[in-house]
């Protein structure tokens, strides 16, 4: 306890605490309608984009690189967007292939470029490591922004996107631009995806997604329970999280990503045990 | 004014059709029933009909000022829904969605709405149960409820009753009838031709042949006879 409060006395570490909660916070609130709209993959897709473009970022030793990843990454999401509703082109493939694309092409970028430590720079990108905790104030403000507007959007939209994600058909035939819809949430996964980079790094940030999601669906049987539910989980988790890998040492986004885990193992039993 | 009218339509899919040179027309309070064999047409024509997919060529004119917002629509089943979890309560006042306006939340009027539509389906004690939990008949009512929230002037039905047993399909029809009593207009696509011909005003049979008119016209018309016929040798 007495390690923890000092700690707690660095400013960073209460950064990092304040980041960790609210981006756990919005991606487990855009998990739920990703999951019933079987949307996820997106997130995924998105996550490696978001790495090639963390990759370019670091190569042009940008200060701020969010300001490179998230236009590129709120892009790509409008683009999978467009080929995943085109019944033509096989869209679950094109993401697969924009995101091993970006991966590939990000790693290459990293080493063709002169950066002096390509391995620990990958793997910070890849799994997070330590990077939630040297993170600077105008980056916490940004993430501070853009979570509390993320959380806005999707409070004065939860209705729709109910709407839009039980029975898209009916909200078009009842006058509900779904399109408009589906934009926003997918812009809304980019901004998570990108906020996320930072604290679990860019393999991990399914799981902060998916994980709360599928988690209270275990646990609730009505959208609003689980909704809030999945929000509490992810919340208490990031949190839980946090502070063992800061008491340990162990890497924050792993150990997050773990505890993520342990909360689904547990409320896949508690389901069980009401016979789901 | 017909409520509805359609010239020379034809739907399809990717420029191929599946039904051409639609004509008919649906006035205030009539009930139409949509028949024909499996893979006709009949959903597709529901969809083109509520802007989901484009019409091949021809014109679909809604008068007396109708718009989307005035339509309830029951697709027919399908199975991603059943995983989902939503309570009753929020699937029927989702059919409110269009009312909303600018505003985020429904406010009490929607509440009332939503509320009065579950009266009238018989599901009010089913509030806050799990739609997946519930049987194929209580799923149907509740879908019928949204749809009645978002109907101020009509209700297209896709295959409303399949996969229910007879009674609860007879309760169903009856609950139709008693909307179209009340001034609602009703479309409705339908296996069941012996119920069709029982409630409907108008029949529309679209297949290999196309046939409009009213029930007594369809009763005398070859196709309807020979369609009968055909339905009747199956049950
Ligand atoms: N999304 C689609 N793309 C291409 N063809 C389709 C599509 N949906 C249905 N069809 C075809 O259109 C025809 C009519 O289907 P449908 O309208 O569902 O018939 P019904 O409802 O009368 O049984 C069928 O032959 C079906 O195979
Ligand atoms: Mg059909």
């Amino acid at each position: 306890m007495d390690i923890l409060f000092n700690y707690l006395q660095y400013p960073f570490v209460r950064y990092a605490l304040i980041v960790g909660v609210l981006i756990a916070l919005c991606a487990a609130l855009l998990g739920v309608p990703l999951v019933l709209k079987r949307f996820s993959f997106i997130g995924d897709g998105l996550s490696h984009v978001a790495f090639g473009a963390m990759c370019i970022a670091t190569v042009l030793r940008m200060t701020n690189n969010m300001i490179l990843v998230l236009p590129i990454t709120v892009l790509s999401a409008v683009l999978i967007l467009r080929t995943g509703t085109n019944t033509k082109i096989k869209g679950d493939a094109v993401i697969a292939m924009i995101s091993v694309a970006a991966l590939a092409f990000g790693y290459l970028i990293m080493n063709l470029s002169n950066t002096p430590n390509v391995s620990g720079d990958v793997c910070t990108t890849l799994f997070g490591s330590t990077s939630i905790l040297t993170l600077t104030l105008g980056e916490v403000w940004m993430c501070i922004i853009l979570s509390l507007l993320v959380l806005v959007l999707f409070v004065l939209n939860y209705n729709r996107i109910f709407a839009v994600t039980f029975d898209e058909n009916f909200a078009r035939a009842v006058g509900t631009d779904t399109e408009k819809y589906n934009l926003l949430i997918s812009v809304i996964t980019a901004v998570i995806i990108v906020l996320a980079m930072n604290l679990v790094g860019s393999l991990l940030i399914s799981a902060l997604i998916i994980f709360p999601a599928i988690s209270a669906m275990r646990l609730y049987h009505n959208y609003k329970q689980v909704t809030i539910a999945a929000a509490v989980l992810s919340v208490a988790a990031a949190f839980a999280g946090m502070i063992v890998s800061i008491l340990a040492g162990t890497p924050v986004g792993s150990t997050i990503v773990a505890a993520d885990v342990l909360v689904f193992a547990v409320c896949w039993i508690i389901g069980a045990r009401n016979g789901r | 004014m017909a409520l509805l009218e359609v010239n020379d339509l034809s739907l399809g899919y990717d420029g191929k059709a599946i039904v051409e040179h639609l004509n008919f027309k649906v006035n205030a309070g009539s009930y139409l029933c949509i028949v024909g064999e499996n893979g006709s047409g009949k959903t597709t024509l529901m969809k083109t009909l509520l802007h989901l997919q484009k019409p091949l060529s021809g014109t679909i004119n809604y008068g007396d000022g109708l718009k989307p917002d005035e339509i309830g629509y029951l697709p027919q089943q399908t199975e991603v829904q059943r995983d989902f979890p939503a309570s009753v309560y929020e699937i029927v006042i989702s059919g409110c969605q269009s009312r909303l306006g600018r505003r985020a939340f429904y406010g009490k009027e929607e509440k009332a709405l939503a509320a009065d539509a579950m009266r009238r389906m018989a599901i009010e004690d089913l509030k806050d149960r799990c739609y997946r939990d519930l049987s194929g008949g209580q799923q149907q009512r509740v879908l019928l409820a949204r749809a009645l929230c978002a109907a101020r002037k009509i209700i297209l039905l896709d295959e409303p009753v399949s996969g229910l047993d007879p009674k609860v399909t007879a309760e169903l029809y009856k609950l139709i009838e008693d909307l179209n009593r009340e001034g609602v207009t009703i479309m409705m696509v339908s296996h069941d031709i012996s119920t069709a011909l029982r409630n409907a005003t108008h029949i529309l049979h679209i297949g290999s042949s196309v046939f409009f008119g009213t029930r007594q016209e369809y009763l005398s018309s070859k196709i309807g006879r020979m369609f009968l016929e055909q339905e009747g040798g199956e049950h």
